[in-house]
């Protein structure tokens, strides 16, 4: 007869000190999911890029010698007034004032991760405020919040954000890029509180949740704790499709001129601007349009990958995708 | 010398079903627990057993503190458990504990078992650091846990270890209460056995008094002293353990047992199964006085009429508590009767006897 102890001493070979079992944080191993995944890293690659070239700007026009609001009308356009189309002297071309497009696009980058990004975050600490005060108060604290975030996805957002734009009239860069950010932080944040309103709703009733109050917890200590812990992964997942659509929403709101204000390029503008002469001037739209789609294309791939590796259901369906996993019997 | 911990006066729970986006209008209420009389001695397993949906749960979170109750009082040491200070809730916090019946829902997946276990002394402000290390290993310990696993998270765990957790969580402040909502429902049997027999070492070394909640009567009559029978939010019979197995008095009860599944197959062949007709009437809208007389071999005319009580019947010990007007007697054949008397809703029409 063995003893427990015997049995434990064969189950580990050669006698080798035992190993620590350590456990590993849910992060680590979505990290681990994360970096499995061929799509995810190109997207990153792309981003890395995308970030390089906005924080390149002032490098590029110094080379280039072309600082992003200064005209070249002499050398920018031709005799008939039109913009000339890339080559030694403007390589990526120049737009219809004679201005550099590649220095400006590398500006408008620099426009376009900020707000996408600052959007993003304001959007995503109202979201997770508003969802789980929601959805942890109930009652009438909930009906409230909750219908305010109804009212706020049934707004017609374009023209709510062009009525402001044109109220304040703000002409500084920054009070705009301010107004901009705020704008697109107010009409993406429901969707994502009411998202995470239903999982705290849900997660209320959860049997953890009651196990923390019978031990004596506060209503703050069991949102600290146990609550948003949990939502860590619908948070991450939700924030890195929300910066996607806030770079578009920027982008849009440039394009009709309400975004941030000349001269300071957007990609918006840029596209808006170089409409009237796409015609003749096509890097006028290629250009801002291109990296406007790696982008967002980018970050939504991003956004699917986070959601495949922090989230055990969707790791399944990676599996049956590379073809690890034989085929189920639907489809 | 006052040996009642917990003591139960007409307790009742509703839950409001409530219609309307905006102005929640209350269209009806369930009545998970309807008037409910119990009284739990220090240091004794009460089992209280019944169907899936008959407010079992509700009462022990009502017991708990974790339902404020609709009605009635549940008193606590004699204090009533619905007016404490936020200090003297603080302090039944620390006495009273409950173990869950799902091991999975009941452990926050992102935590490790180490802060889950170390929680209480954290929220009641005990011990940190080394020396709340020190506690939460000796608990693990305590509950046949290897310490080792203090880093582990949850999901590394089988679904026995995981109750074992539990149990240790809810022992860490050494609480007199154990209120056990069905603690081994969700497991196999052998490793029921298992958690079973760690409730009850506990018990003893601790001197801990639990409710147990359980649809299982094999279990329930294993670790109870006393059993309280329930159904649709009352307590129809409780009793001794061994009395009530022994000469069930509630036709429910009756029912109940002659359904439990024998290990001997002779013996089993013998048995006379009492098969109930019918399913549990909605708890929203329960049948007038005696809830059980639709489903009942037994009722009468007086069963629609008037509410019997919950009182000890004909030669019964004085403990023994019967809500019946017509109890079982043992030269009764119910297997070979059938419900006499129906009503499907709470209109106060006079019986309809069938047969």
């Amino acid at each position: 007869m063995s003893s427990y102890s015997d049995l434990e001493a064969e189950a580990v070979p050669g006698g080798a000190g035992p190993e620590p079992v350590r456990g590993r944080s849910p992060f680590r191993l979505g990290w681990e999911r994360f970096r499995r995944d061929r799509t995810a890293l190109l997207a990153l690659a792309a981003l890395a890029l995308v970030v390089l070239f906005a924080t390149a700007a002032p490098l590029l026009a110094a080379v280039t010698g072309h600082p992003y609001d200064v005209t070249y009308p002499d050398t920018g356009l031709d005799l008939n007034g039109m913009p000339v189309g890339p080559g030694r002297e403007f390589w990526l071309g120049a737009d219809q004032l004679g201005r550099d497009v590649l220095v400006r696009a590398a500006y408008g980058a620099r426009i376009s991760l900020l707000v996408g990004v600052a959007a993003t975050v304001v959007a995503t600490l109202l979201g997770v405020a508003v969802g789980v005060l929601a959805g942890y108060a109930g009652g009438a604290v909930d009906t409230v919040l909750a219908r305010f975030m109804d009212i706020t996805l049934a707004l017609p957002y374009l023209l709510v954000a062009i009525v402001l734009a044109s109220t304040f009239q703000i002409t500084a860069v920054a009070g705009s890029l301010a107004l901009t950010v705020v704008v697109i932080a107010f009409f993406s944040f429901a969707a994502m509180g009411r998202i995470l309103r239903g999982q705290v709703l849900s997660m209320r009733e959860k049997e953890f949740v009651e196990a923390a109050r019978s031990l004596g917890a506060g209503p703050l200590r069991i949102m600290r704790v146990d609550v948003l812990p949990n939502l860590v992964a619908p948070v991450v997942v939700l924030a890195s499709l929300l910066i996607p659509t806030a770079i578009v929403f920027e982008s849009t709101l440039s394009f009709l001129g309400v975004g941030v204000r000349p001269p300071m390029p957007s990609w918006g503008s840029m596209l808006g601007e170089g409409s009237d002469v796409f015609q003749t001037a096509w890097w006028l739209l290629a250009v801002p349009g291109v990296l406007l789609l790696v982008t967002t294309l980018s970050f939504n791939l991003l956004g699917d990958a986070v959601r495949d590796a922090v989230d055990p259901r969707a790791e399944r369906l990676a599996t049956s995708r590379a073809g690890t996993v034989v085929e189920d019997g639907e489809g | 010398m006052n040996d009642v911990l917990v003591r139960l006066e007409n307790v009742t729970k509703h839950f409001p079903i409530r219609q309307g986006l905006v102005f929640k209008k209350e269209i009806a209420r369930v009545r998970a627990v309807d008037g409910v009389d119990l009284k739990v001695r220090r240091g004794e397993t009460l089992g209280v057993v019944g169907e899936s949906g008959c407010g079992k749960s509700t009462l022990a979170r009502c017991i708990a503190g974790l339902h404020p109750v609709t009605g009635g009082r549940v008193l606590f040491e004699g204090t009533d458990v619905g007016r404490l200070t936020p200090a003297g809730l603080r302090e039944f916090r620390r006495q009273v504990q409950m173990v869950f019946q799902d091991p999975y829902g009941s452990l926050n997946p992102r935590r490790r078992v180490g802060s889950i276990i170390g929680d209480p002394f954290d929220i009641h402000g005990i011990a940190d650091g080394a020396e709340r290390r020190r506690r939460v290993r000796e608990l693990m310990e305590l509950v046949g846990l290897n310490p080792e696993h203090y880093n582990r998270f949850p999901a590394e765990f089988s679904g026995g270890q995981r109750q074992r957790i539990g149990v240790a969580r809810a022992l860490a402040l050494r609480p007199r209460l154990v209120v056990c909502d069905e603690p081994v429902s969700a497991l196999d049997v052998s490793v029921q056995a298992q958690v079973i027999n760690l409730l009850d070492d506990l018990q003893r070394e601790l001197g801990l008094t639990y409710v147990f909640i359980a649809h299982d009567l094999a279990v329930v009559r294993y670790v109870s002293d006393r059993v309280a029978v329930m159904y649709l939010g009352r307590i129809v019979e409780t009793a001794a353990a061994e009395e009530l197995y022994a000469r069930p008095r509630h036709p429910y009860t009756a029912a109940l047992l002659s359904a439990e599944s024998v290990p001997d197959p002779d013996e089993a062949a013998r048995r006379q199964r009492i098969v109930l007709t019918g399913d549990v009437p909605s708890p929203i809208d329960p049948p007038r006085a005696c809830r059980f007389h639709p489903r009942c071999p037994k009722a009468q005319a007086r069963c629609v009429q008037e509410p019997p009580s919950l009182i000890a019947r004909g030669a019964d010990p004085p403990d023994h508590l019967t809500r019946c007007h017509f109890p079982v007697e043992a030269d009764d054949d119910l297997a070979h009767e059938h419900a006499s008397i129906r009503q499907v809703s709470t209109d106060p029409a006079l019986p309809e006897v069938e047969r």
